[in-house]
């Protein structure tokens, strides 16, 4: 049977990839960040997952303006990585599973009436692949199947904080029916506070960041209500992607066993990662 | 005058790429978006006029893109930074040296303002 055995909040910034490529991890401007996923990685592999729904957003790799979905989650054997313009980074391709993912379609759609597009040919995009290599192991290739969703947050209106709450709940409850085993990590990407366009270029907020990971932790409903406008002036305009944190949270219980908290804001974005899994999952 | 919903500009300094932003910008992006593609790279680096030709953009949008004026093309054009970002990848300017811009610094005075200068993003 399915279940979820972890989520995972983390943020996607593509500076990361980039000096993960180049090897920057002891260095000592990225040292911080790179050792805050070390317990992350190694806590996921102890709880032998098995399979990651990633909830992330593309940035112009496979999706343009031209057609955007809201919402959009893969169902292919696997997913390329994708040419963001500056080449291909050097990953197997991402694993995928085509029956998690049609019975995922079937239940999300189908059950809880969430109407998703599905995608059989996805070309991953920096949104999942900063934070995949950082959370399992990948040489010689991949250790689980991963289940892209994408979120339109770049192009207004984009969907309310309440809805990817509600996919969280939909992803729940569909996992819940696989019929075979799947041992399943749902991470929320993105943030956490940035903003990369006009004269605020460059705005950070720790303290929201900080009171955000309180509150995805421990009191997530109170983010729900929060319209977007007041995500964009607290956290900048760019960070209105935290509320695909709420896709991850949604799919867990109300209250969680908190596993392991990570915050460093070194240039444009504060990086965050937070781990933790269903209360009752640990007293089982 | 239809509503849009989710957002105003009422943050100082921010241009919410709203639908009526995209739709104004929507070849300038078209453009941009197309440079995720090594060929196309390269046709633009040879012969940026050319190529940006066979996208339809105006006479103001290459001007302002070969200026480099990410200011003008994000807060008068309807580009999206994240399909802007892409020219970088012909031109070598990164993000830092585009929010600079924005921001009316050189990418000396907005790296004097980070907690933590990283290359990658420059």
């Amino acid at each position: 049977m399915g279940k979820i055995v972890a989520g995972v909040g983390s943020s996607h910034v593509p500076s990361i990839g980039s000096a993960f490529d180049q090897k920057a991890q002891e260095s000592p401007e990225w040292k911080p960040l790179f050792d805050g996923y070390k317990p992350a990685k190694a806590w996921l592999k102890e709880k032998e997952v098995t399979h990651a729904i990633v909830i992330y957003n593309d940035h112009g790799t496979d999706f343009f303006f031209d057609k955007c979905p809201t919402f959009a989650m893969g169902a292919a054997e696997e997913y390329p990585i994708g040419d963001e313009g500056w080449g291909i980074r050097d990953l197997p391709t991402v694993k995928g599973d085509l029956d998690f993912s049609w019975h995922l379609a079937n239940s999300i759609i189908g059950e809880s009436e969430f109407d998703l597009t599905i995608c059989q040919e996805m070309v991953m995009d920096h949104g999942l692949l900063v934070p995949l290599p950082l959370l399992f192991d990948f040489e010689p290739d991949w250790g689980v199947k991963t289940v892209p969703l994408h979120v339109n947050v770049l192009q207004h209106p984009l969907p309310t904080p309440n809805r990817l709450w509600q996919l969280g709940q939909a992803i729940r409850k569909a996992v819940e029916s696989y019929p075979e085993d799947a041992r399943v990590a749902v991470i929320g990407t993105g943030g956490l506070s940035h903003q990369l366009h006009g004269n605020r270029f460059g705005h950070m907020n720790e303290n929201w960041d900080q009171e955000f990971l309180d509150m995805i932790e421990d009191d997530p409903k109170k983010l729900i209500d929060i319209p977007h406008d007041v995500w964009m002036e607290r956290g900048g305009a760019e960070s209105v992607e935290m509320i695909m944190w709420l896709g991850m949270r949604g799919a867990l219980t109300q209250d969680v066993n908190k596993v392991h908290r990570s915050y460093y804001m070194p240039m444009l974005t504060g990086m965050g990662i937070t781990v933790m899994e269903d209360k009752v999952a640990s007293a089982a | 005058m239809s509503k849009e919903t989710g957002h105003s500009d009422h943050i100082p300094g921010t241009f919410v790429f709203t639908g009526k932003r995209s739709a104004k910008g929507l070849k300038l992006n078209k453009f941009a978006y197309s440079l995720a593609k090594a060929e196309n790279r390269e046709a633009f680096g040879k012969d940026p006029v050319a190529y940006m030709d066979t996208f339809g953009l105006s006479d103001w949008e290459k001007q302002k893109i070969i200026e480099k004026d990410v200011k003008a093309l994000v807060e008068e054009g309807g580009g999206s930074i994240y399909m802007l970002i892409k020219i970088g990848a012909v031109t070598g300017d990164g993000l830092a040296s585009m929010g600079a811009q924005q921001r009316g610094e050189t990418l000396e005075e907005f790296m004097a303002t980070r907690n933590v200068p990283l290359k990658q993003n420059t």
